[in-house]
């Protein structure tokens, strides 16, 4: 991973810094192509008994019925557990997990919220991140953590009731799967959209600079 | 419709409707993976060719069947599904089935038998009284249904370890399979048979097992999700080959363990 030439100040000057390693840009697009499977499935298996009053139109939801939806959910659960895998160990034992997202100060985040609210918001050094965007990548990873344990204590709510009972039982269980979807979803649609404001933040995830 | 769709020998084709309607897939729709928008969004951009649905149907069902693996690994023998208090079951408790509530077979009690067969030794039939008169079990449990849905209840019966002793079956053959008399089947790997809380169960909250609750025997895995629970048993069968069963041939995975 070119970790020498994101840090170097000299090299910057000659060649952009490298925004992404390889690696990161990797498990980025396939982890967006295995939530979206994840997202449309699972909205097809929560239609099959709604825990809120209301349905995900059927032009959103994968598999046809829910058998489909469980066959692509409990698929595309294996590509997550992998590239997941990938991603958490090479982004801390390489450090760049924690220089990325830490520290976060809060006078910082009031100030870049700010800012953001306004339109000012500046993303001139796309390898260092401002203090709303360290808050919106934890802030998902906090969501992940949550979906991941909701969703192993409803898959397993016996051979793992102690996560199942973490999570409140498992009703309580169905209920934290549908809030951390439901924050990893608005997390998508405004990290989307910031990309496209800032579309040389989304070719530094395709080229890596 | 494919024709694994085609109700088993025996079911009225008509009585697949209500409940079961929003459980099947369209029937407009030959593979129930096909169609939808977010699937042609998947195909743009992984750029696979998700239209041939039947390739995708394949490999999905390859990764089920790895699924299947998986949870025989992490199912512990001796881990018990939790039990609650007599204020937490559920009333009332909800039906659900691939027919309407009106259509749940009438089983006269006095014809009834229990047909046994496979890698058993005494395959002599049983009758109601001979069931009742075995050591019975009280269980209030969580039944967890495939569509998401949960309620908690009473069921009371014959642990199906017990049963299988009695009849001298192979405890190390790798299934059992439950025939219904409504035409619904559905087998499991036996160490989820062999768990002190699968039960053939006779009673619900107390009382005969209801008519809607699967009148006569119904067997009751805690440890399974819902649909792996069969009402109306009329035949039970040791065995060493995979039988699937009434969802599990319709997509549904095959282990189901919770």
């Amino acid at each position: 991973m070119s970790n020498v030439v994101e840090t170097g100040a000299e090299a910057k000057a000659v060649v952009p810094a490298v925004v992404h390693p390889l690696y990161v840009r990797i498990t980025h697009w396939v982890n967006a192509v295995a939530i979206l499977i994840m997202v449309s499935s699972g909205w097809q298996i929560y239609n099959a008994s709604p825990l809120y009053p209301f349905t995900f139109p059927s032009s959103v939801t994968l598999g046809g019925w829910l058998a489909g939806g469980l066959l692509w959910h409990f698929a595309a659960m294996w590509v997550l557990v992998v590239n997941g895998f990938v991603y958490l160990t090479v982004g801390l034992v390489s450090g760049r997990l924690r220089r990325r997202l830490l520290p976060i100060r809060p006078r910082e985040v009031m100030r870049d919220f700010g800012a953001a609210l306004t339109g000012r918001l500046r993303h001139a050094d796309l390898t260092v991140y401002n203090a709303v965007q360290k808050v919106a990548y934890l802030g998902v990873l906090l969501a992940t953590i949550a979906i991941v344990i909701s969703g192993l204590a409803l898959w397993k709510p016996v051979q793992l009731k102690e996560l199942a009972a973490l999570c409140g039982g498992y009703e309580g269980a169905r209920h934290v799967h549908f809030f951390a979807m439901t924050v990893i979803v608005v997390f998508l649609v405004i990290h989307v959209v910031m990309a496209l404001l800032v579309p040389r933040s989304l070719r530094a995830m395709i080229r890596g600079r | 419709m494919r024709s694994s769709h085609k109700p088993p020998p025996g079911v009225d084709a008509k009585l697949l409707v209500g409940d079961a309607a929003k459980l099947l897939p369209n029937p407009s729709r030959r593979l129930f993976l096909r169609g939808g928008a977010s699937v042609g969004a998947l195909a743009m951009l992984t750029g696979c060719d998700i239209a041939d649905g039947l390739s995708a149907e394949r490999a999905l069902r390859k990764v089920s069947e790895f699924n299947d693996w998986v949870q025989a690994r992490l199912f512990c023998p001796r881990r018990l599904a939790p039990t609650y208090p007599e204020t937490a079951i559920t009333r009332p408790f909800p039906f659900n089935a691939f027919y309407p509530e009106g259509a749940a077979p009438d089983i006269d009690e006095d014809r009834y038998r229990l047909i046994v067969d496979g890698l058993i030794q005494n395959k002599l039939p049983w009758n109601l009284d001979q069931l009742h008169a075995l050591p019975q079990e009280t269980q209030i449990t969580r039944l967890i249904c495939v569509e998401g849905w949960s309620a908690v209840g009473k069921w009371t019966g014959v642990p199906l370890k017990e049963f299988l002793k009695r009849i001298g079956a192979d405890l190390t053959a790798k299934y059992v399979h439950f025939t219904c008399s409504e035409g619904y089947s559905s087998s499991i790997d036996m160490p989820a048979a062999l768990h002190p809380q699968t039960q053939m169960t006779l009673k619900f909250d107390g009382e005969i097992l209801p008519t809607k609750f699967g009148f006569p025997l119904r067997i009751r895995i805690p440890t399974k999700l819902g649909f792996k629970n069969p009402k109306h048993v009329i035949g039970l069968a040791v065995l060493n080959n995979y039988t699937g069963g009434y969802w599990e041939d319709r997509g549904y995975n095959w282990f189901s363990g919770l």
